[in-house]
C-alpha cells in the first residue's frame, strides 16, 4: 500500500519560530575522552512546520532532540521555545503500564493540575482524533504496537496542547519532538502511522520536528528535511519539500548526500 | 491546512484505503486474552495440591500401619488430627493461633513502617546505599534466630524480644524488596514523566513508586514470611507464662511432653497458617498488580 500525499509547498507562516536552536554544542565527558556530539548547530522552525531531522547513527540527532526538550543542557548555544514545553514521543511507546489508554493521556494535565473532569473528556477527544474511540479503558499490554504508539502520540498531544483551544484562550497547537516513533514498527504499520500523523498534524497545526534516519520517512513526512552530519553533528544541507519536487527525485538527492556523510567517517 | 487544496476524490478514496487498513491492522494485531473456563482452572490449580496432601496422609497412614517406627515416633494422622480436632473444639486452637497471628501481623507492619522509607532512602541516596545496601543485603542471609540470645539479655523475656527477632527478620526483605523494585524500573518512565513536566514529587508520587510496586510486593511477601518464621523461632526458644501462649510455645510443650501428635499438630498449624495467609493476602493482591501490568502468567 502506498499513500500519496500532495501537500502545497511550504506556507509562508508568521510570528517568531516556534523553536529557534542557536550555536549549540554538546560535548560528554572532557579531556581526551571528550566526544563532540553536536557543534554549532543552528536550526529554526516555524510555527506549525514539520521539519525531518535525518542522519547516520551517532549523529546527535537524538542529542538535540533532547537539547530541544530540555531534558539535557547543550555545552554552549542557546534554544529559543515559544511554547512552554514541547511533547516528546520515542521510539517505544513508554506507556505506564499500569494505567488504562485513556489514563495515559491524561497524566500530562493531571501534572500539569487540571481537574478531573476536563481531563477526561480531553483525553477522549485526543483518542478519537488518533481512531481510538471506545479503547479508554484497555490497558497497554491490551493493545497492538501501533495502537501503544498512537495512545502515546494522543499522550504528546495532550502534553504540547493542554486543554486545546477551550473557551476564549486561543489554541496553543504546541511542539511535538518525535524521536524515531516509528522505528520498531513493522513496515505496513509504519506505512499507516506516517499516514496518520500527517492527518493529525494538518488537524492540530502542531509544529513537529522528527528524528528519522529513514530518508524515505523523511520525504514523506516533512515539509523541510535537515541533514546532520556525524560527530560531531552539523547540520550539512537541508531540502525543502514542496509541490514541485519530485519525491523520488528528492530521494535519490538526499541519499547520495547521506553516503557522503557517511563515506567520509571511513576515509 | 492542506485538506483544501487537494481534489475531494483522491482524498476520500486515500482516507478510506488507509481507515480500513488501520482497523484491520487494529483487529489483526491486537492481543487477545484466552481465558480457561472455571472448571479448567479449578482442576489445573486446585486438583494437583488436593491430590498431593491426599496421597502425603494415605503413604503416613500406610506407613504408621506397617509400625516400622514406635508410636512416639510417628504417630497416626487419626492421631494428629484428633489433638487438632481437640484443641478447636475447646476453643484453644483459636486461641494459640490468634496470639501468634496478632504478634506476627503487628510485627510485620512495624516492619513495613520501618523497611519502607529505609528501602526507599537505599534506592535513591548513592551514598547510603554505598553504606548500608551491602549490610542490608547481607542481614537477609542472617538467621533472624541468631538475634535471640541477643534479644533475651537486651529485652528479658518480654514481648520486646519477640518484635525485636521479627523485625530484625522482616525489615531487610522488605527494604531490599523496594531497592530492587525501584532498580528495576525501566528508565525510560521517569524520563517521560521528566519530558511531561512532573515535579521531583510528582514523579516519585505518580510513576516511580507505581512502577516499583510489583518488586516491592514481593518484597512483602517474602517479609512476611520471614515475619512468621522468626516468631516461630523466637516462641519456641523465648518461653515464659508471661509471654502467652502462641504455636510456638505449643510445638515446645509437645517437645517437653515428649507428645508426638501435639509436635506434627503444632507444625501442621504452623504450615496451614502461613499457606493461609499466603493464599488469602498475597496472592490475589500480587494477582491483581500482575495482570493490570500484563506480567501474570497462568490462570
Amino acid at each position: 500500500m502506498t499513500v500519496t500525499l500532495e501537500r502545497p509547498g511550504p506556507t509562508p507562516r508568521t510570528g517568531p519560530p516556534a523553536v529557534e536552536v542557536k550555536g549549540v554544542s554538546k560535548v560528554f565527558g572532557r579531556g581526551d575522552d571528550a566526544v563532540v556530539a553536536l557543534d554549532g548547530v543552528d536550526l529554526s522552525v516555524a510555527p506549525g512546520e514539520f521539519v525531518c531531522l535525518l542522519g547516520a547513527s551517532g549523529c546527535g540527532k537524538s542529542t538535540l532532540l533532547n537539547v530541544v526538550a530540555g531534558l539535557d543542557q547543550p555545552t554552549t548555544g542557546t534554544v529559543d521555545r515559544s511554547s512552554s514545553r514541547p511533547a516528546v514521543m520515542f521510539q517505544e511507546s513508554a506507556l505506564l503500564p499500569w494505567l488504562t489508554a485513556g489514563r495515559n493521556v491524561e497524566l500530562p494535565l493531571r501534572l500539569a493540575g487540571v481537574g478531573r473532569g476536563a481531563r477526561r473528556e480531553r483525553a477522549r477527544e485526543l483518542l478519537e482524533l488518533v481512531r481510538l474511540d471506545g479503547q479508554a479503558e484497555k490497558r497497554p499490554h491490551e493493545l497492538s504496537g501501533g495502537m501503544r504508539q498512537r495512545v502515546a502520540l494522543a499522550r504528546a498531544l495532550a502534553a504540547a496542547t493542554g486543554l486545546g483551544g477551550s473557551g476564549a484562550t486561543e489554541v496553543q497547537p504546541g511542539v511535538l519532538l518525535m524521536d524515531e516513533p516509528f522505528g520498531a514498527l513493522d513496515a505496513i504499520t509504519r506505512d499507516f502511522l506516517q499516514a496518520e500523523l500527517l492527518r493529525v498534524w494538518e488537524a492540530t497545526g502542531t509544529t513537529i520536528l522528527f528524528v528519522t534516519h529513514d530518508v524515505r520517512e523523511s520525504v514523506r513526512l516533512a515539509e523541510r528535511v535537515v541533514l546532520l552530519s556525524s560527530r560531531p553533528g552539523r547540520v550539512v544541507r537541508e531540502w525543502g519539500t514542496g509541490v514541485d519536487t519530485d519525491p523520488e527525485e528528492l530521494h535519490g538527492d538526499i541519499t547520495t548526500e547521506l553516503r557522503e556523510v557517511i563515506s567520509a567517517h571511513g576515509r | 491546512m492542506a485538506a483544501e487544496d487537494r481534489p475531494v476524490l483522491t482524498e476520500d478514496r486515500e482516507s478510506d484505503g488507509t481507515l480500513d487498513v488501520g482497523r484491520g491492522l487494529d483487529a489483526l494485531d491486537t492481543p487477545t486474552e484466552h481465558r480457561a473456563p472455571w472448571w479448567k482452572r479449578f482442576a489445573t490449580s486446585v486438583v494437583p495440591p488436593v491430590v498431593a496432601v491426599v496421597l502425603f496422609i494415605v503413604v503416613w497412614q500406610i506407613l504408621w500401619a506397617s509400625a516400622i517406627w514406635p508410636e512416639f515416633k510417628l504417630p497416626a494422622p487419626g492421631a494428629v488430627f484428633g489433638e487438632i480436632g481437640t484443641q478447636l473444639v475447646s476453643g484453644q486452637a483459636l486461641s494459640i493461633i490468634w496470639t501468634s497471628i496478632s504478634r506476627a501481623v503487628l510485627g510485620f507492619l512495624f516492619a513495613v513502617i520501618i523497611g519502607t522509607p529505609l528501602g526507599l532512602l537505599v534506592a535513591t541516596v548513592p551514598v547510603v546505599r554505598a553504606a548500608i545496601g551491602p549490610i542490608l543485603s547481607g542481614l537477609q542471609s542472617l538467621p533472624s534466630v541468631a538475634w535471640v540470645p541477643a534479644a533475651v539479655l537486651w529485652f528479658g523475656l518480654t514481648d520486646q524480644t519477640i518484635y525485636f527477632v521479627v523485625l530484625m527478620g522482616a525489615v531487610p526483605s522488605i527494604a531490599n524488596g523496594l531497592v530492587s523494585g525501584i532498580d528495576q524500573v525501566p528508565p525510560l518512565l521517569p524520563r517521560v514523566g521528566h519530558a511531561m513536566g512532573a515535579s521531583r514529587a510528582q514523579s516519585a508520587r505518580l510513576i516511580m513508586l507505581p512502577a516499583a510496586l510489583p518488586g516491592f510486593l514481593a518484597g512483602l511477601k517474602q517479609g512476611w514470611a520471614f515475619s512468621w518464621r522468626s516468631l516461630m523461632a523466637a516462641e519456641l526458644i523465648a518461653t515464659s507464662p508471661s509471654l502467652g501462649f502462641g504455636l510456638g510455645a505449643y510445638l515446645n510443650y509437645g517437645q517437653t511432653q515428649s507428645e508426638m501428635e501435639v509436635v506434627i499438630a503444632a507444625i501442621i498449624l504452623i504450615l496451614v497458617v502461613g499457606i493461609g495467609v499466603e493464599l488469602l493476602a498475597f496472592r490475589p493482591a500480587e494477582r491483581r498488580i500482575l495482570r493490570a501490568r500484563g506480567l501474570a502468567t497462568g490462570p
